[in-house]
């Protein structure tokens, strides 16, 4: 019972059981699943599809916070990804070519983050907060290059990354996969991810420990990125067209959420990536059943910022402690 | 001496028959919020193209969503003395001060788009702007005929609390109420995106059972419902046969997917207003009388079968 009630992963997943129960509740069929169009078909489908690009977010995020550091850029990141996506088909691009173009923008994203926060030692929630806020009038600027006004397009490749499917597979959750298991053995089958922690830990120990700290962090902005750019891809072909200006809007803040409720701390120093794609699952769950639930739509924020406590006071110790010696005091 | 007062007469005649006959000799000040959106870059460069088209020698100034940017172009276009001042507001408020400014120099202010709210009405002449509740209205009645009276409605609302979602939700329902067979059973918002209304539209197919007895999809804007009608064809429903499809803005994708038979009908918001709202301004200048405080520019409904 101790160990359950110590493990991080225990309050997190409650927390998901309970708003699944509640779902299956008040939503017949909220469990079921199908094939149609030849794929699996259903809201649980539906919460994992959904979750990717937050999750791929998130995982970014993770790391960039397991080294003290944060990055407010990620949504002007997927608009910058997104617009340039548009332009370059539009432009008659091969669109192999044009993956890998998107994936070098988020890298060059990435790139300048991290000049800003290791080379300059502008700190990092600053220096995040000049591509976040600049990054949507540059996504702006890229779709007045073809004249913007019809920025939908094409893209079977594209298209087949994002919404297509193997076998009664959605790709994205596929190819997550893969992403998340690269990440998972960079991080904890190298030995970056112990650099990571140390320096987000204490940096000037961790330079004198023979670290180079401005490396390490300069690469995780990079990561960072490179995770963003991918979501970026699934959001821009998932509805084929460019919308610089609201596509992942406030993106940043429920990836930082899913880091947090996985258990991470702001305050650097750890990197949890499973549970950080366990909180963007809540996130994710929590959102698919306001839409499910029936209720209008002005009470979507408050639903979200009620659950979210409930989830966070879960995981507190304090809060959890206080609730117990309540109960204790009255059986007593 | 008499002479030069016959000059002097013949030349003040002959500059009065000039600023007579002279309607092009018009110069007006526009102070535009910004360029957000596709629809407000195109209503910008309308009004730019319109002006030279009908000779009006307009000054044009972006304030880039800032209200005390709008404020110092008002009060520019008062200090060069321009004949007339057409203002898109940002917001409604704090707008009293700069029009009395504009009311003691004698210069008339109209407002394009959105309202502003003053105590004292005669501070403008008039506002000329299209009527999100008549775009709801004409949605609603495209789809009473067209269901003939009978239907049960899904609804994708535009951003929460905006001006747009509210009037055309409202002017929507004013149509559909008065039919005791038409109901919108499910409504959540997509925030006017088409990331949003695909997500909403994902989640109503699992919550209807595929859509089951469903008969029509009203979304208050256009990339809302190009989102819904890819969430349907990826679960295998037919858009506009399955279920009608009902929007407002008739963008240019909206055209495409008119035109492949995936949606049925869109309300047109004209960006290519100049040609409505100068006609207002130099008619008022050549004979200033009392005009109505709203003057609303018509609504066109674009369906499949017009293409």
């Amino acid at each position: 019972m101790r160990a359950l009630t110590g493990h991080r992963a225990t309050w997190p997943l409650l927390a998901l059981v309970v708003i699944l129960i509640v779902d299956g509740i008040i939503a017949p069929g909220f469990f079921a699943i199908r094939i149609v169009e030849g794929r699996l078909f259903g809201t649980p489908i539906d919460i994992l599809y959904r979750a990717m690009p937050i999750a791929l977010i998130a995982l970014g995020m993770a790391v960039v916070i397991g080294s003290k550091g944060i990055d407010l850029s990620v949504g002007s990141i997927v608009a910058v990804v997104g617009a340039t996506i548009a332009w370059r088909i539009k432009a008659g691009d091969p669109h192999f070519v044009i993956l890998l173009t998107a994936l070098a923008v988020g890298i060059l994203c990435g790139m300048w983050n991290g000049f800003l926060v290791a080379v300059l030692n502008i700190q990092p929630i600053i220096a995040t907060l000049i591509l976040m806020v600049s990054g949507r009038g540059i996504g702006l600027m890229i779709n007045l290059i073809y004249g913007g006004t019809d920025p939908s397009f094409e893209s079977p490749l594209l298209q087949g990354l994002s919404v297509g499917s193997i076998g009664y597979v959605p790709t994205r959750l596929i190819l997550f996969a893969g992403l998340f298991v690269a990440l998972w053995l960079l991080i904890r089958r190298t030995a970056l991810g112990l650099f990571i922690e140390s320096v987000g830990g204490n940096a000037a120990a961790a330079n004198l420990a023979g670290i180079n700290a401005r490396l390490i962090t300069f690469s995780v902005y990079v990561i960072s990125g490179l995770c963003t750019a991918w979501a970026g891809i699934i959001l821009t072909a998932d509805v084929h067209t460019s919308d610089p200006v609201s596509v992942a809007l406030f993106s940043e803040l429920d990836a930082i959420l899913a880091v947090v409720i996985g258990g991470g701390s702001l305050a650097g120093g750890r990197i949890y990536l499973g549970m950080t794609l366990l909180g963007a699952l809540v996130i994710q769950t929590l959102a698919t059943s306001i839409l499910m639930s029936g209720l209008p739509p002005e009470y979507n924020l408050l639903v979200k910022a009620v659950v979210v406590l409930f989830v966070l006071l879960l995981q507190s110790n304090n809060a959890r402690d206080a609730v117990f010696t309540l109960f204790r005091r009255r059986k007593g | 001496m008499s002479k030069l007062k016959w000059a002097g007469a013949s030349v003040a005649g002959a500059l009065m028959m000039f600023a007579g006959t002279s309607a092009f000799a018009v110069t007006i000040g526009f102070s535009q919020v910004g360029d957000e959106g596709d629809w407000r870059p195109a209503f910008s460069k309308d009004m730019q193209e319109e002006a030279k088209k009908q000779g009006i020698d307009l000054k044009f100034a972006d304030a880039q969503g800032k209200q005390e940017e709008q404020l110092k172009a008002v009060r520019a276009f008062i200090a060069q003395r321009v004949d007339a001042i057409i203002i898109a507001p940002v917001v409604v408020t704090g707008w009293d001060q700069v029009l009395k400014e504009a009311q003691r120099a004698k210069i008339p202010v109209f407002l394009a788009d959105r309202d502003v709210d003053v105590t004292d009405k005669s501070l403008f002449v008039a506002r000329i702007s299209a009527d999100f509740n008549l775009e709801g209205k004409l949605a609603g009645a495209w789809l009473a005929a067209a269901s003939k009276g009978t239907c049960d409605i899904v609804e994708l609302q535009g951003t929460v609390g905006s001006a747009p979602a509210i009037e055309r939700k409202k002017g929507f329902e004013a149509v559909v109420s008065q039919f005791p067979n038409m109901k919108i059973v499910r409504s959540q918002s997509g925030d006017f995106t088409t990331e949003g209304g695909k997500k909403v539209m994902e989640a109503f197919i699992k919550a209807t059972n595929n859509l089951k007895g469903i008969c029509a999809t009203f979304a208050h804007n256009d990339n809302m419902q190009l989102g819904a009608i890819q969430a349907m064809k990826e679960a295998g429903l037919k858009p506009s046969q399955d279920v009608l499809m009902v929007s407002v803005d008739y963008v240019p994708a909206m055209k495409k997917a008119l035109a492949a038979g995936e949606a049925n009908a869109s309300v047109e918001l004209r960006s290519a207003i100049g040609k409505y709202i100068y006609p207002v301004v130099t008619d008022y200048l050549k004979n200033p009388k009392e005009l109505p405080k709203w003057i609303v520019i018509p609504s066109d409904l674009h369906t499949a079968q017009g293409m």
